[in-house]
């Protein structure tokens, strides 16, 4: 395959700037090909994160031409038609240098959202019966293939504007215990939910939705928390 | 009443108050493509609101309903993008609301009153 | 880029639609409390707004109207029923709704 790609790296911490290289094109190249050429063969300085390279652990994230993406799952052919490419950290989250952001506050939120199951069982009693047919289950298994990338964190205008939102992906896994019959956080959770950085900021502008490498959808998952909190403030619950 | 009681609650309130204005912002829409057919007169303003209860009373509703619904709506576009401190942003949305309210429903007495209600 | 997809312009259609109904509101009360002064006052603004650039600014009020009424019955039907994967068909929908009811509008005026 000839010719070669114009590719702009941010370089830096936030202050910083693009930085430009000539990467040969190669046939099925992804970006996150093209990224390590540049750390291996033109500037070993470049730092930026990458694990299993087969689209599977969501570490590669990072902005490309403007969009969130997994890098390795994203074909240069398919993005830069015009042989041009640009790769920037993930939005939203703090950068450390170049390419890798600190994920800690989307994690923090996370746990903030009471995203973490409290179980009510004890080994004296039998397993929880659930069928995969429940509607509850149905929701909740909607949801828990998420792999925190931090992708639709990243495609969110909302936490852009909203330093503190919770955003889709802390929310979407709450939503996700809600719907846990086996759990026994609920009344903290909707509360956890429903503050002024909660499911109640989320405009349904489906940036999560549209981005979601694993096709979820925390767009119908924060609708679902919002109908639940409603539910909760009118029977005195919340 | 918490942070959590309070946003749920003007939730609430906005989404309540958007179905009493999709019904009437559909009335009216309706009532204005009629009404501007072959122009538009005071007369025919004053002839349809004056004296008339139900009208007045429905237009009252009206009123009252973007009065809330506005300055809620307004309070989330002035927190997401100035970068105006909160308590600021609530009292400028209040005021607002309070603003609205007065003037509406001054308009809507006014016109019924011309009628010989 | 990141933000070309039907629902975020929906987004942007509402916000935008809600701040300019929200601006354009107390001066409509005003207009209205005009009468107070007496039939005529009102009137002569009414004769003064049936020049034609008026007329076309007013539909654009109209289209405004629309399109924030119909976006938001989209979003309670969002926000209160199951979830339902046409939602992208709704903001095409809710689009022309609002077109529909700015052509209306013009047309009648004349």
């Amino acid at each position: 395959m000839q010719g070669t790609l114009s590719v702009s790296v941010w370089r830096g911490g936030e202050a910083g700037s693009f930085q430009s290289y000539e990467v040969p094109r190669r046939g099925n190249q992804t970006v996150l090909d093209v990224v390590t050429y540049v750390q291996r063969k033109l500037d070993g300085s470049l730092s930026y994160r990458f694990a299993c390279r087969v689209g599977m652990c969501g570490s590669c994230a990072m902005m490309v031409n403007g969009r969130p993406r997994w890098t390795c799952r994203t074909r240069v052919s398919r993005v830069a038609s015009s042989g041009k490419l640009t790769i920037a950290p993930l939005r939203n989250l703090p950068v450390i240098k170049d390419l890798t952001v600190d994920m800690t506050d989307f994690f923090d939120k996370w746990a903030k959202a009471g995203g973490v199951f409290k179980p009510t069982a004890t080994r004296a009693e039998d397993f929880a019966a659930i069928r995969p047919t429940d509607s509850k289950r149905r929701h909740a298994d909607a949801g828990i293939e998420c792999i925190g990338c931090g992708i639709c964190y990243a495609a969110c205008d909302v936490v852009a504007w909203k330093p503190g939102y919770l955003g889709p992906a802390a929310l979407n896994r709450a939503w996700t215990l809600v719907n846990d019959t086996r759990d026994g956080n609920g009344a903290a959770r909707l509360r956890a939910v429903a503050g002024d950085d909660g499911c109640l900021a989320c405009h349904s502008q489906q940036g999560c939705q549209e981005h979601c490498p694993k096709h979820l959808n925390p767009t119908a998952a924060i609708a679902g928390l919002k109908r639940a909190v409603a539910v909760a403030a009118l029977k005195g619950r919340l | 009443m918490s942070a959590e009681k309070l946003q749920t609650c003007l939730w609430l309130v906005q989404r309540i108050s958007a179905s009493v204005l999709a019904v009437a912002v559909a009335v009216h829409l309706i009532t204005i493509i009629a009404a501007v057919q072959g122009g538009l007169t005071a007369a025919e303003i004053i002839a349809r609101v004056g004296g008339n209860g139900a009208w007045a009373a429905f237009y009252g509703v009206f009123v009252v309903a973007a009065a809330v619904h506005a300055p809620i709506g307004v309070r989330t576009v002035l927190q997401e993008m100035t970068p105006l401190p909160n308590f600021f942003v609530n009292a400028l949305s209040a005021l607002f609301g309070i603003g609205l309210l007065i003037m509406g429903l001054d308009a809507v007495s006014i016109l019924y009153r011309l009628g010989g209600g | 880029m990141r933000r070309d997809h039907p629902t975020w312009w929906a987004f942007a259609v509402h916000r935008l639609s809600g701040v300019g109904l929200a601006l354009f509101l107390p001066v409509h009360f005003y207009v209205l409390a005009l009468a107070i002064e007496g039939e005529a006052r009102l009137e002569s603004f009414l004769v003064w707004s049936s020049q034609p650039w008026v007329k076309v600014a007013e539909a654009g009020l109209i289209f405004l109207l629309a399109a924030h009424l119909t976006g938001g019955v989209r979003l309670l039907a969002l926000e209160f029923l199951p979830w339902r994967d046409w939602q992208k068909t709704l903001v095409a929908v809710s689009g022309g709704l609002s077109f529909g009811a700015g052509l209306l509008f013009l047309v009648n005026a004349y």
